[in-house]
C-alpha cells in the first residue's frame, strides 16, 4: 500500500529536480496532443524542440529569444521573492520600448557614441515609471497590484498603437503603422556577422550577476526573502515594507524596460505595433521554472525560448498551429506547480517491511 | 434637438448586452472567491467557453448542445485548476495564470479551423412585444435567454449566499476553513464545487460572446473581459448586486466608444478603447483606499491554501 506522508521540511534536492520533471511531463503531454491532432508525435516533437536549434543560425535565434525572457524573469524574481505579484511586465516592456524609441527617434539623423547609452537608459526609466504605478497604488492606496499591472498592459499597447499610427509614424512611410528606422548609432551592435544575436545579451548577463549578488549577499536580499515567507515576520522585524515594495517593482520594471530596448534597438530597429510576442507574460513562467534563482532562470529562459522557435518551425514544416507554443508554456507551469507536491509530501510504501 | 425615446432605449439595451458576459463571469468568480479560492484563470476559462460554444454550434448545428457544451468545457478546464490548487495545494495566483495562458493557446489551436465562418442566429424571446411600450420595450424584450439569465443571476446569487444553507456553508468555508472543517464540512469538496461552478459561468460568458454578442470566432476575442470581471468582484466588495452596477458601468464605457466615433468626437480611438482599463484602475483605487472596508468584506481565507493536516 502507498501512503502519502508530509515531509518534515521541503526537500532541497527535489526543489531543483522538479523543473526537469515538469519539462519531461510536458514533452509527454505535448506528444499526446500532437497525436490527438493527427500528427506523428515523435516527428512533431523533433520539429518542435530539435530542428530549430540544430544549426548556428537556430542557436543564435534561441539566444535572441532567451535574452528578453531571462532579463524580464530576473526582474520578476525580485517581485515574486518578496510576495509582490507584478504580472504586467509586458506593459513595462512596451512602455520602456515607447520611451526609448521616442528618444531614438529624436536622434534619427545623427550619429554618435553617446546615443545608444541614452536610449538604453531611457528604456530602463520608462519601464520603471510604468512599474511604479502599480507599486505606488499598492503601497499608498491598498490597490491589488495583479489587476492594476495587468490592466496597464492593455493601456501601454494602445498608447504604442496610437503613436505609431499617429504622431510618430514615418512621414515617408506610406502610412504604414511604423516609425522611421533608428540611426545606426541607436542600434545594439550585432555579435556575429549574419546572425541576429546582439549585444543585449550582455544586459541579461549583467542582470543575472547583479541579482545573484543582491539575493544572496545583501541585507536587502535577506529582507525580501523574509517578506516572501511571512509579511507578518517582516513587519515585526521592522523592515520598511513600503519602500521595499516600490524598490522591487522599480527593479522589475527596469529589467522589462531594458528587454523592450533590446527588442527595438536589436532585431527590430524601429517602433511598430508589435514589439513583443508576449515575452512579458512568458517570463512569468520562466521565473517560476527557474525557481526564482538567477542560474535557474538562465536555463529556464533557454528551454522556454525553444517553444517560440519550435512553434514557428512546426508551423512551417508540419502545419502545426503556432499557438502550440503557448499551450506548451501553460503546460510547463501546470506540471511544475503540480510536481511541487513532491516538495512537501512523499510517498511511503507500507506493508513491504513490517 | 429631438431625441427619439426608443433610441435611448436601444442604447440602454446595447449597454446591457455588453454587460452580460461580465455579469456571468463575475458572479461565477464571486462564488469561487467566497469559498476562499482566488482563480485568476477567468480570461482563460472564458476563451475556452467561447471557442467550445462556437465550434459545437458549427459542428452539431444545435444551439442547446453548444451552450451547455461551452459550460461543460469551462467546468473541465477549471477541474485542472481545482485539482492543482485543492488536491496538490499549489499557489492560486500562479495556477490561475497558467490556466489563462493555457486556455488562450488551446482556444487558438482549436479555433484555427473556425476563423471566418459566420455564426448562427440565436433565437430571442418576446420579439412580438418589441413595439408595445416606448423606451422600455427595447430594454425588456427581444433578447436571448442568456441575457435574461444574466440579469437574474446577481439576485439568485445573493439569495443563495444569504438565505440558503449551502450558501452559508460556502461562506463559512471561505471565512474560516478551519472552523468549517471542525464542524464536519468537507472544505475541499465545497471548494471543488465552487471552482467548477465558476468555470461553468465563465464558459457561458464566453459562449455568449462568440454565439450571441458577436456571432463569430476571433482569436483572443475575450480581449481582457475576464480580467475586468475579476476587477468587478473586488469592486462589488463580494456583493453580487453591486456586480450588476459595475458591469453596467463597464458596458456603458464599451458602448460609448462606438457612439462617440459615430457623432464625430475627435478623440483618438485608442484612447476610447483604453478607457475601460483606465477606469477599472481608478475604480479599484477608489474602492480599495478604504482598507478597513476591504478587509471586512474580503473572504478571510481568499487565496490561501487549506490542508487538513496543517
Amino acid at each position: 500500500m502507498i501512503k502519502i506522508v508530509k515531509r518534515d521540511q521541503p526537500s532541497k534536492a527535489i526543489f531543483f529536480f522538479t523543473p526537469v520533471l515538469a519539462i519531461f511531463l510536458t514533452l509527454i503531454a505535448g506528444g499526446l496532443i500532437f497525436y490527438i491532432l493527427g500528427f506523428k508525435p515523435f516527428e512533431a516533437l523533433k520539429f518542435f524542440f530539435i530542428v530549430p536549434i540544430a544549426d548556428k543560425y537556430g542557436f543564435s535565434e534561441l539566444l535572441l529569444k532567451a535574452t528578453p525572457l531571462c532579463l524580464i524573469a530576473i526582474g520578476l524574481s525580485f517581485c515574486f521573492k518578496s510576495n509582490n505579484w507584478n504580472i504586467g511586465a509586458e506593459g513595462q516592456l512596451t512602455f520602456g520600448a515607447i520611451v526609448s524609441g521616442g528618444v531614438a527617434l529624436l536622434f534619427y539623423d545623427q550619429e554618435g557614441f553617446y546615443i545608444l547609452p541614452i536610449v538604453i537608459l531611457a528604456g530602463a526609466i520608462g519601464g520603471m515609471i510604468y512599474a511604479s504605478i502599480p507599486a505606488i497604488l499598492k503601497t499608498y492606496f491598498n490597490t491589488n497590484e495583479i489587476l492594476v499591472s495587468l490592466m496597464l498592459v492593455y493601456v501601454s499597447k494602445l498608447i504604442l498603437d496610437y503613436l505609431v499610427v499617429g504622431p510618430w509614424s514615418n512621414p515617408e512611410g506610406f502610412n504604414f503603422p511604423e516609425t522611421r528606422q533608428f540611426s545606426d548609432s541607436a542600434r545594439l551592435p550585432l555579435l556575429f556577422e549574419g546572425l541576429r544575436i546582439h549585444a543585449g545579451i550582455f544586459l541579461a548577463f549583467a542582470a543575472v550577476v547583479i541579482s545573484w549578488f543582491v539575493f544572496y549577499k545583501t541585507y536587502l536580499g535577506f529582507q525580501m526573502k523574509v517578506s516572501g515567507f511571512s509579511l507578518k515576520t517582516a513587519k515585526y522585524a521592522g523592515y520598511k515594507g513600503k519602500k521595499m515594495i516600490i524598490l522591487v517593482f522599480l527593479i522589475s520594471g527596469a529589467c522589462a524596460g531594458l528587454a523592450g530596448v533590446g527588442e527595438i534597438t536589436g532585431p527590430i530597429g524601429q517602433l511598430h505595433r508589435e514589439v513583443s510576442p508576449d515575452y512579458g507574460f512568458t517570463a512569468i513562467i520562466v521565473a517560476f521554472l527557474g525557481r526564482l534563482h538567477p542560474v535557474g532562470i538562465i536555463f529556464a529562459s533557454l528551454v522556454v525560448a525553444i517553444t517560440y522557435l519550435g512553434a514557428e518551425t512546426a508551423q512551417i514544416f508540419m502545419q502545426i498551429p503556432k499557438y502550440t507554443g503557448q499551450v506548451f508554456q501553460g503546460m510547463i507551469l501546470f506540471f511544475l506547480l503540480a510536481s511541487d507536491y513532491l516538495l512537501f509530501f512523499k510517498f511511503k510504501f507500507i506493508g513491504s517491511k513490517k | 434637438m429631438i431625441v427619439d425615446i426608443n433610441f435611448v432605449g436601444l442604447i440602454i439595451a446595447s449597454i446591457m448586452a455588453s454587460a452580460v458576459p461580465l455579469i456571468l463571469a463575475s458572479c461565477g468568480e464571486l462564488i469561487t472567491e467566497r469559498s476562499g479560492v482566488l482563480n485568476l484563470g477567468v480570461e482563460g476559462m472564458m476563451i475556452i467557453g467561447a471557442i467550445s460554444g462556437f465550434a459545437l454550434m458549427t459542428v452539431t448545428g444545435s444551439l442547446i448542445i453548444a451552450v451547455f457544451g461551452a459550460m461543460l468545457a469551462g467546468v473541465l478546464i477549471s477541474t485542472i485548476f481545482a485539482f492543482l490548487t485543492q488536491t496538490l495545494i499549489t499557489n492560486h495566483v500562479a495556477t490561475g495564470l497558467a490556466l489563462t495562458i493555457f486556455g488562450i493557446g488551446i482556444s487558438a489551436m482549436i479555433g484555427k479551423n473556425f476563423v471566418g465562418i459566420p455564426g448562427k442566429e440565436f433565437p430571442v424571446l418576446f420579439e412580438g412585444l418589441k413595439d408595445t411600450i416606448p423606451l422600455l420595450s427595447p430594454i425588456l424584450f427581444g433578447h436571448s435567454i442568456v441575457f435574461y439569465f444574466a440579469f437574474a443571476l446577481p439576485f439568485i446569487t445573493s439569495y443563495f449566499l444569504k438565505k440558503t444553507k449551502i450558501g452559508l456553508i460556502v461562506r463559512a468555508v471561505g471565512d474560516s476553513p478551519e472552523s468549517a472543517s471542525n464542524q464536519g464540512i468537507n472544505v475541499r469538496f465545497v471548494r471543488y464545487a465552487c471552482i467548477l461552478y465558476g468555470g461553468a459561468m465563465c464558459g457561458l460568458a464566453g459562449a455568449y460572446l462568440s454565439m450571441i454578442y458577436t456571432p463569430q470566432w476571433i482569436e483572443n476575442m475575450t480581449g481582457g473581459r475576464g480580467w475586468i470581471a475579476l476587477a468587478l468582484v473586488v469592486f462589488s466588495t463580494w456583493n453580487p448586486i453591486k456586480i450588476l452596477i459595475g458591469a453596467m458601468i463597464f458596458g456603458g464605457l464599451t458602448i460609448i466608444q462606438f457612439h462617440m466615433q459615430a457623432i464625430g468626437v475627435r478623440i483618438p480611438v485608442q484612447f476610447l478603447t483604453a478607457l475601460p482599463y483606465i477606469v477599472t484602475i481608478i475604480v479599484l483605487v477608489v474602492i480599495s483606499r478604504d482598507s478597513r472596508k476591504i478587509r471586512l468584506s474580503t473572504p478571510s481565507s481568499l487565496g490561501k491554501s487549506f490542508h487538513k493536516d496543517n
